[in-house]
């Protein structure tokens, strides 16, 4: 692996990243840097690559090809003493279901070479910080998936990491949950705590995501905040509309892109509605109904993530 | 790398972090641990004394007879350690590493996967070690009542070698456990055991086979553990307790290097 010295202020720094299962090439020589301080976003459909690099940054998952450094030290060499500083919020929970709450901390401010006092004195603090200090007696598993989540994010928190990696946060959790989690992210991104997150929800990437890079089978299609993806990608806004399926011809949707030809940036036909990309939503609708369109619904939004997502990934299923 | 990592793994202390985790867990459940002691002892009393009344005295290899409860004593102490280490490598290790997945959230810490495997081999010997101590401490009594269970001053250096012929199997077990898939696997491995334990000279001298078989058993880990440890508490040491323990111990390390190196490919890939 030739030795390229990771720019100071880089704390992830990858060029041409590759990871390969046998024949399989999960990641496909990626390129990126995260800086210090920032919430840095891997955003994608599931296959794409986003763990296998999360691994990879781990030092849990050995790199085929390419260059990494983390906080500037080889993941093959310096292992140990990445994962010292490095916290590890893994997709699975892989909390110890014969210890309790507590204990659980316990234990792995142990592996982290901590004292036993040490131990106990995080441990408590960050019970509190994600709510968790009344469940501190109780065994893992009649935790609910919330918690369990916000007990994973103290655990990797135990040796007060200056770099976060979390795997699909809140993949599962009711909203209730998910918000809770987003706000204790975001503090721990106040104190200085460099976030670096997997996710394939859209409003958790803009949520907390100062820069992002979307993946799509092994490569990085796009980079950029939440907001230039969405300035680079896709319109200001989306209209959509629904049509009546009676056979009218004059609406039927197969004639309605044609119809509002020129007046979009983009128009997307899908089996249940008309997506039409613009930068005024309400003008477009105003146009529509002058040239004789009488969709049954107008729903005119903001552009997200989202749609940059479906535009650079695509709409079919991958799995 | 894997000898690297192993060789590390005796000087720091990480390994010792796998063994106060297990003990916080035991700690609630310290009745399975306290019935894994009466096992030897039940065996004792019903081969050493009950059929050993039967038998009268056994001749040794040097051509001394003894009472078959001398006899069986040492080869009860060396199975025991034998099924502790296999117990707790197998089903213990497997559900850890299958089930509780606890190791994936250890490779993320400093802590190595050699670390990890010497921790739990660690913790095997102590648990055995105290059914050890609890074994001799009850013969070593019985002795005192004048039937001499423990004949010679080297007994007590059974102790010690109980220890290595639980590490010999506990490398070879944890090894083991590393190709398994699903429990019914672990039958295998009793197919394995449970031979050993009744055919390798435990409840009567291997001079009742003939030649060749008597060399196939002698080649066998438990038949050396029983030799050793009971050359140690007859006072009949030769020789060979230097094959013994270089068998023993490398059968030990080898299932570690095996171990380290499968845990790398299952964990880390």
């Amino acid at each position: 692996m030739p030795e390229v010295a990771a720019t100071p202020e880089s704390l992830i720094h990858a060029r041409g990243l590759t990871k390969c299962f046998g024949a399989f090439t999960a990641v496909n020589g990626v390129d990126f840097d995260v800086a210090p301080g920032e919430a840095f976003g891997f955003l994608g459909p599931n296959g794409a690559g986003k763990t296998s690099t999360m691994r990879m940054i781990g030092t849990v998952s050995p790199v085929t090809a390419g260059t990494l450094t983390v906080f500037g030290l080889n993941p093959k060499r310096d292992g140990a003493r990445i994962r010292a500083r490095l916290g590890v919020v893994p997709q699975a929970d892989t909390l110890d279901p014969e210890l309790s709450v507590l204990e659980n901390l316990l234990v792995y401010g142990r592996y982290f070479d901590l004292s036993w006092g040490e131990a106990r004195r995080r441990a408590l603090e960050l019970l509190d910080f994600v709510q968790l200090a009344e469940r501190s007696k109780d065994k893992v598993e009649p935790l609910s998936g919330g918690m369990k989540r916000r007990l994973v994010i103290a655990r990797a928190l135990i040796n007060e990491p200056s770099l976060l990696l979390l795997d699909e946060p809140t993949t599962g959790l009711d909203p209730q949950a998910r918000h809770l989690l987003w706000d204790r992210l975001y503090r721990l991104k106040q104190r200085g705590v460099t976030l670096c997150l997997t996710t394939h929800y859209m409003d958790e990437a803009e949520q907390l995501c100062d820069r992002l890079v979307v993946m799509d089978q092994a490569r990085i299609v796009a980079e950029g905040s939440p907001r230039q993806l969405i300035e680079q990608y896709v319109s200001r806004e989306v209209l959509e509309l629904r049509f009546r399926r009676d056979g009218d011809e004059a609406d039927d949707e197969a004639h309605i892109a044609g119809r509002l030809d020129g007046l979009a940036e983009r128009v997307e036909q899908l089996p249940d509605r008309v997506l039409v990309y613009t930068a005024d939503g309400e003008a477009v609708a105003a146009t529509a109904y002058e040239r004789g369109m009488r969709p049954t619904s107008v729903l005119v939004r903001r552009s997200t993530l989202e749609d940059v997502f479906l535009r650079l990934t695509g709409r079919s299923l991958v799995e | 790398m894997t000898v690297l990592g192993i060789s590390r793994s005796f000087v720091t202390t990480r390994p010792a972090r796998v063994v106060e985790r297990n003990m916080l867990v035991y700690r609630r459940n310290y009745m399975v641990v306290v019935s894994g002691f009466f096992e030897p002892l039940f065996y004792l009393f019903s081969m050493g004394f009950g059929v050993g009344a039967l038998i009268g005295n056994v001749p040794l290899d040097d051509g001394r007879s003894v009472p078959y409860a001398v006899f069986v004593a040492p080869a009860l102490l060396a199975s025991s350690a034998m099924n502790g280490a296999i117990y707790e490598t197998s089903n213990n290790f497997f559900y850890k590493l299958k089930y509780a997945r606890l190791y994936d959230a250890v490779i993320s810490t400093p802590m190595s996967l050699a670390d990890v495997a010497m921790g739990e081999i660690l913790w095997a010997l102590l648990r055995g070690s105290l059914y050890a101590i609890g074994f001799l401490a009850v013969i070593g009594v019985v002795g005192l009542t004048g039937l001499g269970l423990l004949a010679s001053p080297l007994g007590l250096l059974a102790f010690p070698a109980a220890m290595v012929v639980g590490f010999g199997f506990a490398g070879a077990g944890m090894a083991a456990t590393t190709f398994v898939r699903r429990w019914q696997d672990f039958d295998f491995m009793q197919l394995a055991i449970m031979p050993m334990f009744l055919f390798s000279g435990t409840f009567y001298p291997i001079a009742a086979y003939p030649a060749g078989l008597q060399l196939i058993i002698q080649a066998t880990p438990l038949y050396r553990g029983v030799h050793l440890i009971r050359a140690l508490t007859t006072g009949t040491p030769d020789g060979l307790l230097v094959l013994d323990l270089v068998y023993l111990i490398a059968m030990g390390l080898i299932g570690l290097a095996i171990t380290s190196r499968r845990l790398q490919k299952l964990l880390s890939a």
